[in-house]
Formats: C-alpha cells, sequence, structure tokens
C-alpha cells in the first residue's frame, strides 16, 4: 500500500497532463465530428440521391472498420501518398471523420423520426425547404439526438484511448511511459482505469444536466 | 500493375490475420455471453448484495476504455497463469463485452412482460423453472437485435488485442507494411478485410434476426 | 359578375402513380365566398386543397389566384403559399414552440418581421382566437380545440388572402369542435375568403354561402347551403347528405 501511495504521487502529474490531452483531443475530435455530421445527417435525409449515396458509403466505411485500423491508415499509411500528418492532427482527423459518421446516423434517425406534418406546416406557412430544415426540423431533430449524442460523447472519450498507438501523450500514453518507468503496469494501468472513471463519470453527470435543461414538453424519443 | 501485385501478397498475408480475428471475436463473445446473461439474472432476479456486485461490474467496466481493460486483465492473468497473447486477449476482450452485454440481457429480462412470470407461477412452476423454461427463451429473442449490435462492436473492437501481440488483421498488416514498405496498401487492405467482415456479419445477423423474431 | 374572382380552379387532374385523385375538377371562387366542400372519403378534397396551396402541384390543368396563374412554370411557390393560409386536420402545431413561437416564426422567417414587430402581431393574432393566456404554452401542454385555434392564428399571422381548411374539427373531442367553429365563425363575417372542407352540417348551414358535393375527382353539384339541403338535384347528393345530416343529428 505504501509503495502504491508513493507510486501516485509520482505519477500524479503526469496523469493530470495526460488526462488534460485526452480531454483537449476528445473535444476537438467532438466538434469536428459534429462539424462533419451534422451536413452529412441532413444531407443523407433531404439530399439529392447522388449525395446520399456518397454520404452513405461514407459513413459504411467509418462504422464498417475499426477505429485502430483507421488511425494507422492515416498516421502510417497516406505518407505513402505525400499526404502527412502531425500525430496530433492525424489523430483529430481520425476520431473527428469517425465520430462524424456516427453523429450522422444519430441526427438521420431523429430527423426522420420528425412527423411529416411539420414540414408540410412549414411550407404551407411560405418556408422554403431550407428554411423549413433550418427553423423547425433541425431544432426539433436536434432536441430528440442529445441522448444518442450523449452517448457518442462518453464513447468519444473512451475511444481517444487508441491514439497513444501513434505516440500521443494523453492519460492512455503516461501510462505506458510510467508503467515502463516504473515497472508497475498493474498499478499504473488501475490509476489509469480509475481516472477513466471519473472522467466519464462526471462528463454523464453534466450530459444529465443538459439533457434536462434543454427539455421541451411534448418533444420526447417516446411520445409520438 | 505492381500495385495489384502488392496488393495480393499483401492481401494473402494479411489473410492469415483474418482467423485470429474471427477466434478472438468468438471467444470473447461468448465470454461475454456467459458473463452477461449471469450478471443481467443476478441484476434482475438476485438478491441485493448480488444485485450490487453486478451493477458494479457493469457501471465500472462500461466506463474504462477497452484497452485498457485488455491491458489490465492481461496483466492480471499474466501473473496468475501462464496463457497465449491469444488466450489473455479474447479473454479480456470478453470480460468487457460482458459488461455491455449484461445491460443487453437486463434490458430484454425487464420487457418480457411480467404477466409471464405470474402466469408460469400460477401452473405451479418454481421461480427458478419459470425463468428457466418461461422467461429466458423469450429474453433471448428480444436480446437478439441489441446483441447483434454488440457481435459487430466487439468484431471491431477484437483489433484492439493487437497491443497484446496477437497477429490479428492489423497486427498482420504491420507486419506485411514493414516487409513490403508499403504501408497505404497493407492497411488499406486491412481496412477492405474489415469492411467485408463486418458486413457479412450484419447481413448474417439481420437473417438471424428475421428467423428468429418472436411474434408478441 | 362584377367582381373579380379571387380562385380559379380549372380542369384539374391530379394523380399519384396509378391512382388518380382529381378528375378535371373545376371551381370558381368570389373574394368573401365562404364555400364548405364536402363528398365521401377519398373523393379528393383534401388532395383538391393542396393543389390549391401546392403542396401537391396539379398533374395537369391551371389555377389563378387573384389573376396570377399560380401552376405557371416558373412561380415563386413560397410566395405563393404565403397568400394561402391552411389549417390542417392533425394541427400540424411546431412541436418545440409555444403557440407564441408557433405564430412568430412565419412572421420573422418568412415575413422577415423584426423580433418586436412579429410578437405585437403574434399576441394580436392569439388574441382573435382567444388564446393570449397560452401564449406561452407548448403544444402538449394544450387541448386539440387549443391547438387548433393556434394553428388559425398561425395561418392568420402571414395576412392570407384566403383560408383552406382541412378538416379543421374532425381529430376534435366533439365538445372542443364549438370553440374552433367560433372562430372560423368570426373570420367569415370579417370577410375572410375560405375553403373548408368538412362535416359540420350546421356550420354548413349557418356560414356557407356556397356547398359544393364532390365525388369522384370532380364537382357532382353545388349551390347555396338552403338549396344543398332542401332539394338537391341529383341523387348522389341527397344521399349523401342525408347521410351525414342523420349522424349529425343522431350524434347530438
Amino acid at each position: 500500500m505504501q509503495q502504491f501511495l508513493e507510486l501516485l504521487n509520482n505519477a500524479f502529474p503526469f496523469l493530470v497532463a495526460g488526462a488534460l490531452e485526452t480531454l483537449r483531443i476528445a473535444t476537438g475530435a467532438l466538434l469536428l465530428g459534429i462539424a462533419i455530421g451534422l451536413p452529412t445527417g441532413v444531407g443523407r435525409v433531404y439530399g439529392p440521391l447522388w449525395l446520399q449515396r456518397i454520404l452513405g458509403a461514407y459513413v459504411t466505411l467509418f462504422q464498417g472498420t475499426p477505429l485502430l485500423i483507421q488511425l494507422f491508415f492515416v498516421y502510417y499509411g497516406l505518407p505513402s501518398l505525400g499526404i502527412t500528418f502531425p500525430q496530433l492532427i492525424a489523430a483529430l482527423l481520425t476520431l473527428g471523420l469517425n465520430s462524424g459518421a456516427y453523429q450522422a446516423e444519430y441526427l438521420r434517425g431523429a430527423l426522420q423520426s420528425v412527423g411529416a406534418g411539420q414540414m408540410t406546416a412549414a411550407r404551407a406557412i411560405g418556408m422554403s425547404q431550407g428554411q423549413a430544415i433550418r427553423s423547425i426540423i433541425l431544432p426539433q431533430a436536434l432536441r430528440l439526438v442529445l441522448p444518442a449524442w450523449s452517448n457518442e460523447v462518453i464513447a468519444m472519450l473512451k475511444n481517444t484511448a487508441v491514439v497513444f498507438v501513434i505516440a500521443i501523450p494523453d492519460l492512455m500514453g503516461q501510462a505506458k511511459i510510467l508503467a515502463s518507468k516504473y515497472f508497475a503496469p498493474l498499478s499504473i494501468y488501475t490509476i489509469v482505469a480509475i481516472c477513466y472513471i471519473v472522467l466519464v463519470g462526471v462528463t454523464y453527470l453534466l450530459l444529465r444536466q443538459l439533457e434536462r435543461r434543454t427539455q421541451i414538453p411534448g418533444l420526447t424519443n417516446e411520445a409520438e | 500493375m505492381e500495385f495489384f501485385q502488392d496488393l495480393v501478397t499483401t492481401l494473402n498475408f494479411i489473410l492469415q490475420g483474418l482467423w485470429v480475428t474471427i477466434g478472438v471475436t468468438i471467444v470473447a463473445l461468448v465470454v461475454g455471453l456467459v458473463f452477461g446473461v449471469v450478471t443481467a439474472m443476478l441484476r434482475v432476479y438476485g438478491n441485493a448484495f448480488f444485485q450490487r456486485i453486478a451493477t458494479v461490474y457493469s457501471v465500472i467496466v462500461r466506463a474504462v476504455p477497452v484497452i485498457v481493460i485488455i491491458f489490465i486483465l492481461y496483466f492480471v492473468i499474466a501473473r496468475f497463469v501462464n496463457l497465449s497473447p491469444f488466450w489473455a486477449g479474447s479473454l479480456a476482450l470478453g470480460f468487457a463485452s460482458g459488461a455491455y452485454q449484461t445491460e443487453i440481457f437486463r434490458g430484454a429480462f425487464q420487457s418480457v412482460p411480467s404477466g409471464q412470470m405470474v402466469a408460469a407461477r400460477a401452473i405451479g412452476m418454481s421461480r427458478w423453472q419459470a425463468i428457466q423454461s418461461i422467461i429466458f427463451p423469450q429474453a433471448v429473442r428480444l436480446a437478439l437485435p441489441g446483441w447483434g449490435n454488440e457481435a459487430t462492436l466487439v468484431l471491431k473492437d477484437s483489433t484492439l488485442v493487437f497491443v497484446v501481440g496477437v497477429p490479428e488483421i492489423l497486427r498482420r498488416a504491420q507486419q506485411v507494411s514493414a516487409r513490403t514498405l508499403e504501408p497505404f496498401v497493407a492497411y488499406a487492405a486491412a481496412l477492405l478485410l474489415y469492411l467485408a467482415l463486418t458486413l457479412l456479419t450484419t447481413q448474417l445477423l439481420q437473417w438471424l434476426e428475421r428467423r428468429y423474431r418472436l411474434q408478441m | 359578375m362584377t367582381t373579380a374572382p379571387i380562385l380559379r380552379i380549372e380542369d384539374v387532374y391530379k394523380s399519384f402513380g396509378e391512382t388518380r385523385v382529381l378528375n378535371g375538377f373545376s371551381l370558381t371562387i368570389q373574394p368573401q365566398e365562404v364555400v364548405v366542400l364536402v363528398g365521401p372519403s377519398g373523393s379528393g378534397k383534401s388532395t383538391l386543397l393542396r393543389c390549391i396551396n401546392l403542396l401537391h402541384p396539379p398533374t395537369s390543368g391551371r389555377i389563378w389566384l387573384e389573376e396570377q396563374e399560380i401552376t405557371a412554370p416558373g412561380v415563386n411557390q413560397d410566395k405563393v403559399r404565403q397568400r394561402i393560409g391552411m389549417v390542417f386536420q392533425e394541427f400540424n402545431l411546431f412541436t418545440h414552440l409555444t403557440a407564441l413561437g408557433n405564430v412568430m416564426i412565419g412572421l420573422t422567417k418568412v415575413r422577415k418581421m423584426h423580433k418586436q414587430e412579429a410578437h405585437d402581431l403574434a399576441m394580436f393574432e392569439l388574441e382573435r382566437v382567444g388564446l393570449v393566456e397560452r401564449a406561452h404554452h407548448y403544444p402538449a401542454q394544450l387541448s386539440g380545440g387549443q391547438k387548433q385555434r393556434v394553428a388559425i392564428a398561425r395561418a392568420l399571422g402571414m395576412d392570407p388572402h384566403i383560408m383552406l381548411f382541412d378538416e379543421p374539427t374532425s381529430a376534435l373531442d366533439p365538445e372542443l369542435t364549438g370553440e374552433v367553429l367560433e372562430v372560423m365563425q368570426q373570420l367569415a363575417k370579417e370577410g375572410m375568403t375560405m375553403i373548408v372542407v368538412s362535416h359540420e352540417m350546421g356550420f354548413a348551414r349557418q356560414v356557407a354561402s356556397r356547398v359544393v358535393f364532390m365525388e369522384g375527382g370532380i364537382v357532382v353539384e353545388e349551390g347555396p347551403p338552403a338549396q344543398m339541403f332542401e332539394q338537391p338535384v341529383h341523387e348522389r347528393t341527397r344521399a349523401f347528405l342525408r347521410k351525414i345530416t342523420d349522424l349529425d343529428e343522431g350524434g347530438q
């Protein structure tokens, strides 16, 4: 126990740095994922057929393959074509594109569950299709998508743990270094697991708050 | 032309990893199934003590990245028995999947109408008999869509055992790229192989679901 | 005919795939007329309303709104719809907006009004339908009758030249239809041109200037309510009207 506490004490500053890096990457990739997922989701529902096909292929590709291999492909594979990214950019890009595919699917489901009458009514007061999507359909779909999106935030926090394979010093990357430095892999990985539990737990509670704040009577997934 | 030759050689080499990937996935899914069903039963039908233990397992494991679980269990297992990376990695992945499968089966058990239990008890079955022969067969069918989803997730997560040295698809791709110095071809081949595998699995699961759908 | 008609429908056909719903429908409507459209289900009443505001553009045939041919190619359909108010059987209130928000959104987004101006006009329209005190309620917190009155206020806010009502009381519990019909009657009194698809025969008798009986996608017979109810020419009209009046009275 004495040994464990000493280890914890020595490792602490590195773990904090790692946790911050994990949060930074998760946040950046989530934002990129939103930027990609939002137009992709809308395009898959309301776009012309050719666009729906292309976006569908993107989603299938990223949902059908493991994140870890996607990361290897981007960081180690693309340079043979002359496309080279620094580690951090490669990680953000891969996680962002991956998350974008999932977010697009969640949004697509939400868009499709907004009743057809909403679009009809919006068009009937003279809105264009674009206006109707922006001010009637999307505000509803975004609220409906919130629970699925919360899951995606949690998934993202956990997904970032693979970026250590391209030598990024996130929580897991620090763990790898500490484990070999102190020859105590089991203790180090257990401490890191606890760090993730704290990160995930706090994020979960914050998201629950957000969901409660944006709730509107009658606009839920259960009600028709 | 050279590109295609490279691609064929590369694919040939990586294909041997395909069987390892499938092996890891199946072992992990079966282990996870056992953990998941048992834990779900404990959570729904167990006494307060078992309910608490089951909940802690499911909540804690799902809050930790699967890759961290694999590392931890790998070192735990290595301390007690001498298992190959394949078995250690697959067991660890199965233990992690079990927590997710717990949630799937818990939902399924809870959505079997309560009247089923009452009716079973009314014809003189014990509680355990009712769970075994009335509730369980229905819950399994209800769990099938969620379980199918988990199966494709485990298939994709199986590549994580790469980190403990299991020669699955990604490890093979890494090896061949070191040899041919064509990382683009190697990782593209790995991605395509995986894509084919997940699409095939999805088809298979949909077929299963249609076949065993419960009319309720 | 001294005044120009507000709406002229000429030989309109509408098919969905193989099914033909409108079969050369023609009708001319003068300003301030209240036309009640009746007919068996599947006779094409709802489709006709959706053709008029171009939600389902006609397959062939032409429609003029105030001398402008709205079925002509190149017509801005969104602009046309602003002049035509529509009220739906299922209300279709915007779920994520309050009653006030439902009326305001068309004003700010389509009519490009400033927020304050839109707010004031929206409150005025809610006042007209008697729902000022419900302004900040969400649709889920309103009764069916209240929802439909908000939907009417939403349509009125766009300052329509003609209003289409698609079975506005059919989704309501019987005790809630009165409040909606009252608002519609008030509108008629103020001189709003209205086309109403409805089986509320009491409303037709009291408020309609004309009753149109349609079946199979065409007009079978039309005339003032008294004539249509007392001495219809066609046997089909007689049979249909007798059936729904009986139901009406039976229901009361």
